[in-house]
Parts: structure tokens; C-alpha cells; sequence
């Protein structure tokens, strides 16, 4: 079947006379242009015609439309606020996919926000990908499944796939890091017995849960108390918890607190069994916590498969960052195939207006960020803090392990492929931006003196 | 007589049952009737405002209060059931099946698992109930393998055979085979010496023996086994769904859960000993064909 003319309001609706008259038929007329046209401008026709299809569904609106403002007003009207151009430059360059029919792992909380929102708004779809999204039951079978090969690609704690890539508490298996999925997003919850202890000083003997060890709730935990002049490993105990049990344990009095993924921190509150002490926007700003990713031998298999995957996701986290749109994309990612929470729960988590269990409405519109940059220097950050609880001995050449497992540049390349906007800075930056963490800078060029630097410390 | 203990019984069962739902149901109705007013007034006496009350749930039609993961009321539950039982069936997306979808990826993983440890389990077992060498050369793997948690070989298949559904299949056969292959075993070795005399006597060659002696002779024990096994692999799928995800009543069971719908993982209970109580008297059905009176 060829493409019609997008912007032809005279095309025959169901006749079988050819679109210009000359012919007897369509079939023949197509033989007859099949030389004239050559592929390019049939993949741009098809693109302007799936848009123009879609802003007027109906024939014959689509065709008065036409008429009245005439083809070439439609077409620059159009172009003006759709990224027309973009769009075919995009499909132009795609190459075959060597893998079509996808797999992916996923974890049910709003840090994977990009990642499932693709789903039913098809962005997988757009880049010709059929992706199944299997929501998986904890973090160390998202890791076992991906080491498996059963997950072709994965929603990851951004410092799993560094952890995996060095072989700690797995075979080493080289994993690559695309995006960061979310920047903020978690808190600290306590339950509510101890609403006069919001001072991290009086949390001596009490029990915290977090989703997995390699996580960056399990650091930043550990960084915030430490912070308080209690040693985490002493003065506290931290327990690996699957986030919906944190909520039931809360309730049965069997921990103190958590620093868990959302939505568990909002179903908390919204339980009525706990509040939010603290947002972990608050401890570092912007700092990175899911990552979506895959194996380096998948990326080196199937590269084209794996850039329409980029750009999915990327688009998808352009689309998320956009506060406008985070009403719709909590609706979505709200039924039961998905996060399968309260829609009001979700929608407090992703707009940043939300109750925060002590009264008040709290209003932060960067609770949660959708920022897909994997900046080295967050990689260099986290290694500081496996050395300095001990989970790894010795030296760690941080830039090697960093370049490694995140993909920064390619990141960036599709970022401005797709025209997701990004700073002056994240441009120009070689990609090891300083951070500020509780008011104290980071310097990833000082990454190992900074690991030796705490008076807390295992290493 | 017979007749009427069993309708006695059955009344008592009725009466057990209603009573049970009144505890219930006052156990969870007059709790929200006194605390209702109580949290409404702590919420509006704390914040003054309806925008938090609506944050929190309250206060607005569209919220359904059921969602809150607090223990359900009846009519909570009868919701739900009819929810669940009304579309049994739906398929929407990879995570969202009916409840019947799930129950028969259960079935089938329980079945293939099942009838793989048969496989095994009958000719060995009926090996090791003929020849007291085997026996004694066999028993200490099984008197070791036997007690292990099914869970247990979890993470070695997931690491081994790296896929989760084989994984479960696997957990299935490993903790059925057991009970069929002792039973089988047993019944074997326990025919009467009569039976085997007569064979004897009758120079019945081994083939036909063991077809037409020692099994049906040995039937009803191996019946025995199968339906214990049969229990232990309907314990251990859910168990194992709940662990690897993806399909099955465990899984549903887990993503409610994941949802803290207390409901729903009541209506999954309900089901898992619904579908149970079948499998087991489908099991004693079979005994009951085999048994035969000395």
C-alpha cells in the first residue's frame, strides 16, 4: 500500500478511480509514480499523515480543515507547533531493529515513571518496538533476571548495575547505564509515633527499612545520619525491605521509619500510619536514584534495537519532566498493570502537592524530577560510599568504573537527537559536575580523598 | 442416623460460618462508625482545611475507601468477590489478568511440575520397593533431600536454569516427587506375600507382575502419595509466584499486596483454598476408584 498525500483535500475518499484521474486505477497509478518517488519522501509522507490523521481523526473534518485554510497554510500551521521536521529526521535515520519484541523489568514505584509511561502512551510503539513490561517482585530478582538474559532491559537502582559491573554480591556482569530514570523522589518516613523526633539525633536504637542494598536509599540513609553524628551501622538498624512491606511494618510497629521509593513514603501517609520527615530533595537536590539500563552484550547485539529504545525512554523523560503533563502521566501509570496505587497517591507524588502526614499541604513541584542525564560524577559519588560502608576494600579507579557503566554520551547524543531540552552547563560540562550534599560540595576530581574524609566511617 | 449427623453437621457448619461473619463484621463496621468522626475531627482540628482532608482520601465520592489498606469490612469483601468473580477473565496487559487467567497458569504449572516428578517418582519408587538394595543404596539421598523447603531450591534454579518459569516448574517437581516416590515405594514393598506367591506359582512373568499384582495391589498407597504431593505442590506455587512474579494466583496475591489491598489478598486466600479443597477430593475420587475391599 503507498502512502496517500497528507494534504491533498480532493483525494477520493472510496472510489477506485486513481487520486489524479489519469488512470484507470489506483494500482496503476502507483506503477506509474513508483519511479518518482523515492523512499525518504514516502517516510515523511507517512509521518505527516499519521499527524495530520491524528489531530483530525475524522475524514471529513480533516478535509474541511484542509479546505478552508488552504494545503500550504495547513502544512506551516501545523509544522509550527508540532516537531514535524524532527520527527521524520528521526524515522529517516532509524535502522533496522534487530530485535523487535522487547522485555523489560520493572519495580512498581513512581521512580520508573518514564519507563512504564512509555507503555500506554506509546513511545516503545513509535520507535517500532514491542515492549512487554514485567513488573518484577524485588530488587535482587530484577538483578538475577537480567543476568539471566530473561530481561532484555531494566528499570535498576542507579548503583546496581555498578555493583554488578564490579561483581559485588553477583557474578561480575558489565552492565550499562542509559538514563538516569528520576532525580529526588524519596523521603524519609517515620511512623507516627514519633512525630516529636524529627531530629535524626534521636534516632539512636530505632529501625529503619530500605529497598535493596545497592540503592541510593540505603546511602543516603546512611549519609543523613551520619550527618547526625550516629553511625548507621551501630546506632541504627537498617533492614532490606520490599517497599509495599515497609508500609505494613510501619503499621505493625515492627520499624521506626523508612527511606523508601514513592509512592510508599505518600501510601504511608496517606494510611494514616506515618509522615514525612523529610524529602531526600532536601539532603542532596537533584541527586540520581533509578537508572534504566541493560547489558553491555545486548547493546553490542542489537545497537539499533537499542538506540529506539534510547530514544523511547528519552522521549518519555522529556515528556515527564514537563509539570503540565504530570496529571495525565499519573492517571496512567496509576491502574493495576502498572503501579496498581490510588490515583490521588500517585498524583501527590508526581505534581509535588502533597500531604505530608502532619497537617500540612506541602507544596514542592521538584519532589521528584525526571532528569535522564548519567553524569559521571553521581557514579563517582555512589563508589565513594560503597568505600566508606565497607562494600568495597581498597582502591577504586572511580573514572574508569564510571565511563564504564554510564553512557553519558550517548545520552547527551540522543537528548539533542530528540530534542529533549538540556542546560548550558549539562551541554558543556565534561560530565563530572560538582554537587552539593547537606551543604557539603562534592568534587568527584577529589573522590578519593573525599571517601576518607568522614569521621563515620568504615573505610 | 448417618443422615442426620450429616445434616446436624452441616447446619453447625452454616451457623459456624454466620457466626464468623458477625464477629467480622463487628470487628471491622462500629471500629470506622466511632473512629470515623474521631479522625475527622483530629484531621480538621490539625489542618483546618479540605484540600488536606481530600489529600488524605476523605471527603470526596470519587476516592473509594476501600483502598485504604485498613482491615475490610463485609461489604468490602463482597465487593470485592463479585469484582473478581464477575469478570474472571479479562486480559489487560502483562500484570493485569482475571483472576481466572491466573488460577489456570497456576493449574498448569502445578500440573506440568506434577506429572514430570510422576514420571520419575513411579518407576523409581516401584525400583526401590522391589529391590532392598536399591532401597538401602537410595535412602539416605531421599531421607536428605526430602525435608528441604521447596523455597529453598529457589534461588539455585534461578541461578541454574535461568528462567523463572522453568524455576517454578522445577520447585513444583522437586517438592512433589518425594511423597509419590516414598509412598510408591512402601506400597510396593509392603504387597501381600500371598498375592506374590500366587504369581509365583502361576510363573506370571515379571512385566505382567508388576502390572497386574503389585500396581493395582499397591494403588491405593501410591494414590496416598500422589494426593499428599499433589497438596505440598498447590502450598508451594503460590509461594513461588508470590517470589518470581509475572503470572499466577501467587503473583496476583503479591500485587495486590504490592497495592496493600486487603480485600483482594482476602479473595486470593479464599481462592487458593477453594481451588485446594478441589484438587484434594479430586485426589480421593481417584483413591476411592482404586481401593479395593480385602
Amino acid at each position: 500500500m503507498s502512502i496517500h498525500k497528507p494534504f491533498d483535500p480532493d483525494r477520493p475518499l472510496f472510489s477506485n478511480r486513481c487520486s489524479c484521474g489519469k488512470h484507470a486505477s489506483a494500482a496503476e497509478h502507483e506503477a506509474a509514480n513508483l519511479q518518482k518517488i523515492n523512499e525518504e519522501q514516502e517516510s515523511a509522507n507517512f509521518i505527516e499523515a499519521s499527524l495530520v490523521k491524528a489531530l483530525f481523526p475524522q475524514e471529513a473534518r480533516r478535509r474541511a480543515f484542509l479546505r478552508a485554510v488552504g494545503t500550504g497554510g495547513a502544512m506551516s500551521a501545523l509544522s509550527g507547533f508540532l516537531p514535524v521536521g524532527a520527527l521524520q529526521a528521526m524515522a529517516q535515520e532509524k535502522a533496522p531493529l534487530e530485535k523487535r519484541d522487547l522485555k523489560i523489568g520493572f519495580i512498581a514505584i513512581t521512580c520508573a515513571t518514564p519507563l512504564i509511561m512509555a507503555d500506554p502512551l506509546g513511545f516503545y510503539k513509535k520507535q517500532g518496538l514491542n515492549v512487554t513490561l514485567n513488573k518484577t517482585a524485588g530488587w535482587a530478582l530484577i538483578r538475577d533476571k537480567m543476568l539471566s538474559k530473561e530481561h532484555d532491559a531494566s528499570h535498576f537502582l542507579s548503583p546496581m548495575p555498578i555493583a554488578m559491573s564490579m561483581g559485588l554480591g553477583s557474578d561480575p556482569s558489565q552492565m550499562r547505564v542509559a538514563t538516569i530514570q528520576n532525580t529526588n523522589g524519596q523521603a524519609i518516613t517515620l511512623a507516627n509515633k514519633h512525630k516529636d523526633k524529627r531530629d535524626p539525633k534521636m534516632w539512636k536504637g530505632m529501625k529503619f527499612a530500605v529497598p535493596f542494598e545497592y540503592s541510593m536509599h540505603n546511602f543516603l540513609l546512611r549519609y543523613y545520619v551520619a550527618q547526625a553524628g550516629l553511625d548507621p551501622d551501630k546506632d541504627i538498624q537498617i533492614r532490606v525491605t520490599p517497599p509495599p512491606e515497609m508500609v505494613a511494618n510501619l503499621r505493625a510497629g515492627n520499624i521506626d521509619g523508612f527511606l523508601g521509593p514513592d509512592p510508599f513514603n505518600q501510601r504511608a501517609v496517606y494510611d494514616e500510619v506515618g509522615f514525612i520527615t523529610i524529602l531526600t530533595k532536601d539532603i542532596w537536590d537533584g541527586h540520581p536514584c533509578c537508572a534504566f539500563g541493560t547489558s553491555e552484550e545486548f547493546i553490542r547485539k542489537n545497537p539499533n534495537t537499542f538506540a529506539a529504545l534510547y530514544r523511547a525512554v528519552i522521549n518519555a523523560s522529556t515528556m515527564a519532566r514537563n509539570p503540565e503533563n504530570r496529571p495525565l502521566i499519573a492517571k496512567v501509570i496509576s491502574p493495576q498493570n502498572y503501579l496498581n496505587q490510588p490515583e490521588t497517591v500517585v498524583m501527590q507524588v508526581l505534581t509535588g502537592k502533597f500531604a505530608d502526614g502532619l497537617g500540612n499541604v506541602q507544596n514542592v513541584p521538584d519532589r521528584i524530577d525526571f532528569n535522564p542525564i548519567p553524569w559521571y560524577s553521581m557514579s563517582t559519588w555512589m563508589l565513594t560510599q560503597m568505600q566508606r560502608w565497607g562494600y568495597v576494600k581498597g582502591d577504586v579507579n572511580y573514572k574508569d568504573i564510571s565511563e564504564k557503566v554510564f553512557l553519558l554520551t550517548d545520552a547527551k547524543k540522543y537528548m539533542q537527537e530528540t530534542n529533549a531540552p538540556m542546560t548550558a552547563q549539562a551541554k558543556a560540562s565534561s560530565g563530572n559536575p560538582k554537587f552539593k550534599i547537606m551543604g557539603r560540595e562534592f568534587d568527584p576530581a577529589n573522590a578519593a580523598a573525599y571517601s576518607k574524609s568522614f569521621a563515620i566511617s568504615k573505610a | 442416623m448417618m443422615n442426620s449427623i450429616k445434616l446436624k453437621g452441616a447446619l453447625l457448619s452454616v451457623i459456624l460460618f454466620l457466626m464468623m461473619l458477625a464477629v467480622w463484621h463487628l470487628a471491622t463496621a462500629p471500629k470506622s462508625g466511632i473512629n470515623q468522626p474521631d479522625r475527622v475531627s483530629t484531621a480538621t482540628a490539625s489542618s483546618g482545611n479540605s484540600e488536606y482532608d481530600l489529600l488524605m482520601g476523605k471527603g470526596s465520592k470519587d476516592v473509594a475507601p476501600d483502598q485504604k489498606s485498613g482491615f475490610p469490612t463485609l461489604t468490602q469483601m463482597g465487593e470485592t468477590f463479585y469484582k473478581q468473580l464477575s469478570d474472571p477473565f479479562y486480559d489487560k496487559g502483562p500484570n493485569d489478568k482475571g483472576i481466572g487467567i491466573q488460577l489456570a497458569y497456576s493449574l498448569a504449572r502445578v500440573s506440568l511440575g506434577f506429572l514430570l516428578a510422576l514420571v520419575v517418582a513411579l518407576p523409581v519408587g516401584f525400583l526401590i520397593g522391589m529391590s532392598p538394595l536399591l532401597s538401602a543404596a537410595l535412602n539416605p539421598f531421599i531421607q536428605i533431600l526430602k525435608p528441604i523447603s521447596p523455597l529453598a531450591w529457589m534461588p539455585i534454579a534461578l541461578y541454574t536454569i535461568k528462567d523463572s518459569s522453568i524455576s517454578g516448574v522445577f520447585v513444583i517437581f522437586i517438592c512433589s516427587i518425594w511423597p509419590m516416590l516414598i509412598n510408591t515405594a512402601f506400597g510396593v514393598a509392603s504387597v501381600r506375600k500371598e498375592l506374590l506367591n500366587v504369581a509365583k506359582t502361576l510363573e506370571v512373568n515379571p512385566i505382567r507382575k508388576a502390572f497386574k499384582v503389585i500396581l493395582p495391589a499397591a494403588a491405593p498407597t501410591i494414590l496416598t502419595g500422589m494426593r499428599i504431593s499433589m497438596g505440598i505442590a498447590w502450598l508451594v506455587i503460590v509461594a513461588a509466584e508470590m517470589l518470581v512474579g509475572g503470572t499466577g494466583i501467587g503473583y496476583f496475591l503479591w500485587n495486590e499486596w504490592n497495592n496493600l489491598a486487603i480485600s483482594s489478598v482476602l479473595f486470593a486466600i479464599v481462592v487458593i483454598g477453594f481451588v485446594g479443597m478441589l484438587l484434594d477430593m479430586l485426589f480421593a475420587k481417584l483413591q476411592k476408584m482404586v481401593t479395593y475391599a480385602d
